[in-house]
């Protein structure tokens, strides 16, 4: 736990230590807000609610968090310093996990800084705050998910732009899976169970309840399953391809 | 002390490291050499814990690499091939790092950091990002980061690579004053530094051990080890006056024929009887002296004939 710690304080540190982290939180609060208003209708809904903010969320993490995964070990292994990383005394798991969670922290902070219209919504009617908090849980479960994705993508080269390219093509699979629009493709005769289990991989699926404030046990177990299988699979990558 | 027996490792289809042993005891400075692709950095790394081999052991003070990796990595300081570091870091907060996961805390990580900048002369720019800095100062922060806990082990991929000569000189200094009690093994295909640091050679080709000793026995198996080298002022024939040895020899000119390299076919000494053979026939001479073995000939002798 110490050198998951230390390792999580060091990446999450030398994101503030760049611009990175400044232009991403900025970036992510300006799409945030046109997605929100101009795209969502926000105040034309006359609803005191934050719909139209986390209804856009898949959407915009699908090119955000894949622009911050894409350097976690694509840089690493470029530059070198993996073979220091990992010649020191720590497991593999300690890397695997104190990067995924500095950059998963950063969501949150990006998400916390979006507070203004939690503001508004409060100021303009009477929202149902537990609702808006249930769902601000769930939207940053499914970043911790695009970002599990992106961990093992990155993993899988030393050129960031492939890792951000394979990323967004492999979150995307996950948005559509369970989209209504290809359910509805499916031949009739394909049994109703296989259709149901296809969408429940699809990350929609999941959100679509959360994001309206139902935070049911089995799609917090299934982001949770979710970022485990894909650091799982970061830790078997790096494994055969840090000697590369 | 490091045992390695039997190691074995292969990527893809070709043979990288074949059933190499090598036991390492405290207090040798062991000089890795060997040409390019020779399994030197591949040994280092296996050692290092990160990359495993298919075949073989190790065991560092008595511990198993395999089962106890994490407990043998904290006797090692390893500073990888190109001195790798996170750029955007400043020299203090990489050394913070690395320090804290060594295991220190509080005053005494500071008191660490400020030693060990010290010992490499990185105070000046210990507030400077990494990447800023220039080769040698960025070699020097990869010392720093080898040495911050006093390891018992101290492995080093190609330590004065890059480096101007002065730096060099720093370095091997500075890796001389800290092997005291400890094994220091340097990999390198830079053979002055084995002359000038190392109390070991190992040379490896193909990945197999080819030689093994300390650098003047290596050095004597040089063909050119105890030959006489003789300047004359003018040209002049010595050939015939040199029959006169017992010993079995080969002449070798130098330049125009006012240069000459007696070289013994057994190794030995003949400094004695040809400065004597010199003087009684009067030879025109500038200078004689006897050559000590060139590293650079054994080198190439032993890792040309496997290729």
């Amino acid at each position: 736990m110490n050198m998951i710690s230390i390792i999580f304080r060091r990446e999450f540190a030398n994101y503030f230590a760049t611009p990175l982290a400044y232009i991403f939180v900025v970036i992510f609060l300006i799409t945030n807000g046109i997605f929100t208003f101009e795209l969502g209708g926000f105040y034309a809904r006359g609803q005191a609610d934050l719909l139209p903010f986390f209804s856009f969320h898949p959407w915009l993490y699908l090119f955000m968090v894949p622009a911050l995964a894409m350097a976690l070990w694509a840089d690493e292994r470029k530059s070198g310093t993996i073979e220091l990383l990992l010649t020191l005394p720590i497991n593999l798991h300690h890397a695997v996990l104190g990067k995924f969670a500095a950059a998963w922290a950063l969501m949150g902070v990006a998400l916390v800084l979006t507070f203004p219209i939690w503001v508004t919504v409060n100021y303009l009617g009477e929202p149902d705050n537990g609702v808006i908090a249930g769902a601000y849980i769930g939207s940053w479960l499914m970043s911790g998910g695009f970002l599990a994705i992106g961990s093992c993508m990155s993993a899988t080269t030393k050129n960031s732009v492939i890792a951000f390219v394979l990323t967004v093509s492999l979150c995307f699979v996950f948005i559509v899976i369970g989209s209504p629009i290809l359910l509805d493709s499916f031949p009739q005769w394909i049994p109703q169970f296989f259709v149901d289990s296809f969408a429940a991989l699809g990350f929609l699926t999941h959100y679509d309840s959360v994001s309206k404030g139902v935070l049911d046990i089995r799609d917090i177990l299934f982001f949770g399953v979710f970022i485990f299988a894909w650091l799982f699979a970061s830790g078997v990558v790096i494994e055969i391809k840090k000697a590369n | 002390m490091i045992e390695i027996s039997n190691l074995t490792k292969t990527f893809s289809d070709s043979v990288v490291l074949n059933n190499l042993s090598l036991v390492v005891e405290k207090g040798e400075v062991l000089g890795f050499l060997g040409p390019n692709g020779a399994g030197k950095s591949t040994t280092m790394r296996i050692l290092t814990g990160f990359l495993s081999a298919n075949k073989g052991t190790i065991k560092v003070n008595g511990q198993d690499l395999d089962s106890n990796a994490v407990d043998v990595k904290k006797m090692i300081g390893y500073l990888p091939e190109g001195a790798p570091s996170y750029g955007d870091m400043t020299v203090i907060s990489f050394m913070k790092f690395i320090g804290e996961i060594r295991g220190y805390k509080g005053d005494e990580l500071l008191e660490r950091i400020n030693y060990v900048l010290g010992l490499v002369d990185l105070q000046g720019v210990s507030l400077q990002a990494i990447e800023t800095l220039s080769k040698g100062y960025k070699r020097r922060v990869g010392l720093a980061q080898a040495i911050i806990h006093d390891p018992q082990i101290l492995l080093l991929d190609e330590p004065t690579d890059g480096l101007d000569p002065n730096q060099k000189q720093q370095v091997r200094a500075l890796i001389k004053s800290l092997s005291k009690d400890k094994i220091v093994v340097i990999s390198t295909h830079i053979l002055e530094e084995v002359t000038s640091v190392c109390t070991r050679a190992v040379i490896i080709s193909q990945g197999r051990i080819v030689a093994d000793g300390t650098p003047a026995e290596l050095e004597s198996k040089s063909r050119y080890h105890n030959a006489v080298t003789i300047k004359l002022l003018r040209p002049y024939d010595i050939s015939e006056d040199l029959l006169e040895l017992k010993e079995e020899f080969s002449i070798e000119t130098i330049g125009n024929s006012s240069g000459y390299c007696v070289v013994s076919e057994k190794g030995e000494s003949l400094f004695t009887s040809i400065s004597a053979i010199a003087y009684r026939k009067n030879w025109p001479i500038k200078e004689v002296f006897a050559t000590r073995g060139q590293l650079e000939d054994v080198f190439s002798k032993l890792t040309q004939g496997a290729q």
